[in-house]
C-alpha cells in the first residue's frame, strides 16, 4: 500500500494523519463468518509478541451504541438515517479510539469497517456514490481482510450458532416471505457487493470455509510483513 | 471511481425545483435573529387562510435528540460527530416529516434547513465539500428566508430575552476560541454570519433585514409568500377547517 496515510475522501481538515505510528487492520465479511473469533486470536498473538493492540467493533461507540439499539427496535425505513447512524458511530470511534490509539503506536483491529456500510447501503439503494462520500472522513486501513463465504455454508452456520435475526436477514427489505428466504437473498446481495469491492479496495480475500487454524495462519502470514516494514513502529524488544 | 451500479431514478436535489405538489418554506439565521418568531407568525397567518400547514424544526427528531443531548452534556461531540448527528436528525425528519406532507400537497414550514449545517459545520472545521455531499438527498425549498442581523443585536436579544444564558455549543465553546462564553459566542456566531453571507447568493436565499420591527418583517414575508403561493391550490383537507367542522357538528342537525 502507499506510503502516506490517507483519508478515503474529504477527510478531517482539523486532524493531521502524519503522526500516526500504529497500524490499522480491518476484518470484513458478512454476519457469522467468524470475524470476532479471528480478531481475538490475532490480538492474543500480537500481544504475546509485545505489540499494543486495541479492537474496535461496529456500533460499539459510547455515543451511539444505545441509540442504534433503540433505532433497531422501531423500524428505520429510510436508508439515509440508517447509514448516517452508522457513520456517526464510526466517526465517534475513529476520533476517540482508532486515531488516538494509532497515534500512540497501537495496532488497531477493526471488526468491520466502512465497507460494511458501503455494502449495506448499496443493497438498499443501488447507489454507491453517496455512502462513499459520507465516509470520506475515514482513514484508509493498512490491510483489509475479507473473510469470504458462500451463502449456503453461511446459512447452515448461522442456524447452528445463534439463529437468523431480523436485521441479519434484511427483513426491512422484504426480499423473501420468511426469515430463511430473506436471509439468503440479503446475504447473497451483500456477498456480491463485497466481491465487487475486492478489487476496488485491494481486499485480502481469505476463504472462511477453511478450518479456523488455516484461516488464522493465512491472516498472520499477511500481517507479519506489515509489522517488519512500513512506517516507524515501536520495536517490542528495544522499547522501555 | 465506484463501479457501475444498478440504475436508480435520480433523486431531486438542492439545485433544482422539487416535483411535489406541496410547498416548502424555510427560515435560516443565527441564534437571536428572530427567524423562529417570524416563522411562527407566518404559520398563524397561513393556517388562518385555510392552508394545511406542517411545521418542523432543526434537531427535533425523537431518535437523535436524546443522543445529541447526551453528547452535548458530556462534551464528547467532535465537529464530525456533531455534523453527522444533525444530518441523521435531518434525514429522519426529511423522510418522516418533510416528504409525506409535501407529497400530500401541504405547506411545510421548516425552522432551519440544510444551510444551517453548511454554515455552522464549516465554521466548526469539517470540510465544506463533505457537508454538502452529506445532505445530497435534501430537496430545494420553494422559498428560503435568511434573517440577517448584526452580531450585537443578536446577543442583546439572547441575553435580554427568555434564554437567560448562552449555551456551550451555541457559543462554539468546543472550538476553544475563548474561555469567556460571551466572547466565544460573539466570535463563533460572527464566523457563521460570514459563512451565511457566502452561501446566501449561491444557494438563492432571500435576505431579510432582521433589525426591522417584527411586524414590518412579517409584512414583507407575507407579501413574498403570497406571491409564491399564487399558483398553488391548497388541498382542502379536514385539517385546516377544524373550526368550521366543529360548529357544523353542533349547530346543524344530522343529515338525513
Amino acid at each position: 500500500m502507499g506510503d502516506a496515510r490517507r483519508y478515503f475522501g474529504d477527510g478531517l481538515p482539523y486532524l493531521s494523519l502524519n503522526d500516526l505510528k500504529g497500524k490499522l487492520i480491518a476484518v470484513e465479511g458478512t454476519d457469522g463468518v467468524g470475524r470476532s473469533t479471528h480478531i481475538a486470536l490475532l490480538q492474543e498473538w500480537l500481544e504475546v509478541q509485545g505489540y499494543g493492540v486495541i479492537t474496535t467493533g461496529w456500533t460499539r461507540s459510547n455515543l451511539m451504541s444505545k441509540t442504534i439499539e433503540v433505532a433497531k427496535q422501531g423500524n428505520i425505513l429510510d436508508r439515509w438515517s440508517f447509514s448516517l447512524l452508522y457513520a456517526t458511530d464510526f466517526a465517534d470511534r475513529l476520533e476517540h479510539q482508532i486515531i488516538p490509539a494509532m497515534r500512540s503506536g497501537f495496532i488497531v483491529l477493526a471488526d468491520r469497517y466502512v465497507y460494511t456500510a458501503f455494502a449495506r447501503d448499496a443493497v438498499r439503494s443501488g447507489d454507491r456514490g453517496w455512502i462513499r462520500d459520507v465516509f470520506g472522513f475515514a482513514v484508509v486501513p493498512d490491510l483489509v481482510f475479507y473473510l469470504r463465504i458462500d451463502v449456503d455454508t453461511l446459512a447452515l452456520r448461522v442456524i447452528e450458532s445463534n439463529g437468523m435475526n431480523y436485521w441479519e436477514s434484511g427483513m426491512d427489505l422484504k426480499l423473501g416471505n420468511d426469515l430463511y428466504d430473506s436471509f439468503k437473498k440479503y446475504q447473497s446481495l451483500l456477498i456480491e457487493e463485497f466481491d465487487k469491492m475486492t478489487e476496488e479496495y485491494s481486499f485480502e480475500v481469505v476463504d472462511a470455509r477453511k478450518p479456523p487454524e488455516e484461516i488464522q495462519e493465512a491472516l498472520r502470514s499477511r500481517i507479519e510483513p506489515l509489522l517488519k516494514n512500513g512506517r516507524p513502529f515501536p520495536n517490542p524488544s528495544s522499547a522501555s | 471511481m465506484s463501479p457501475p451500479g444498478t440504475a436508480v431514478a435520480p433523486l431531486p436535489t438542492l439545485s433544482q425545483p422539487h416535483p411535489y405538489p406541496g410547498k416548502l418554506i424555510i427560515v435560516e439565521g443565527i441564534d437571536g435573529s428572530g427567524k423562529s418568531t417570524q416563522l411562527q407568525l407566518l404559520e398563524k397567518w397561513l393556517a388562518a387562510k385555510g392552508f394545511n400547514v406542517f411545521f418542523t424544526e432543526w434537531n427535533s427528531s425523537q431518535l437523535v435528540r436524546e443522543t445529541t443531548k447526551r453528547g452535548k452534556k458530556s462534551k464528547a461531540l467532535t465537529p464530525t460527530t456533531f455534523s453527522l448527528l444533525h444530518a441523521t436528525d435531518f434525514a429522519n425528519r426529511f423522510y418522516h416529516d418533510i416528504l409525506p406532507p409535501l407529497k400530500a400537497g401541504m405547506v411545510v414550514l421548516a425552522d432551519r434547513y440544510v444551510y444551517t449545517a453548511f454554515a455552522r459545520d464549516a465554521v466548526r472545521g469539517v470540510s465544506r465539500a463533505w457537508v454538502r455531499k452529506l445532505y445530497n438527498f435534501a430537496i430545494q425549498p420553494d422559498m428560503a428566508f435568511y434573517f440577517k442581523v448584526p452580531i450585537e443585536v443578536a446577543i442583546d436579544r439572547l441575553l435580554g430575552g427568555t434564554r437567560a444564558q448562552l449555551k456551550y455549543y451555541e457559543a462554539g465553546m468546543d472550538l476553544g476560541i475563548s474561555q469567556d462564553l460571551e466572547e466565544s459566542f460573539r466570535i463563533f456566531q460572527s464566523r457563521i454570519l460570514a459563512e451565511y453571507e457566502k452561501i446566501g447568493d449561491e444557494l438563492g436565499l432571500i435576505t431579510m433585514d432582521a433589525t426591522k420591527e417584527i411586524e414590518e418583517q412579517q409584512n414583507v414575508m407575507r407579501k413574498l409568500v403570497s406571491k409564491a403561493l399564487e399558483d398553488y391550490k391548497p388541498k382542502r383537507g379536514t385539517h385546516g377547517r377544524r373550526e368550521t367542522l366543529f360548529w357544523r357538528r353542533f349547530a346543524l342537525p344530522k343529515p338525513e
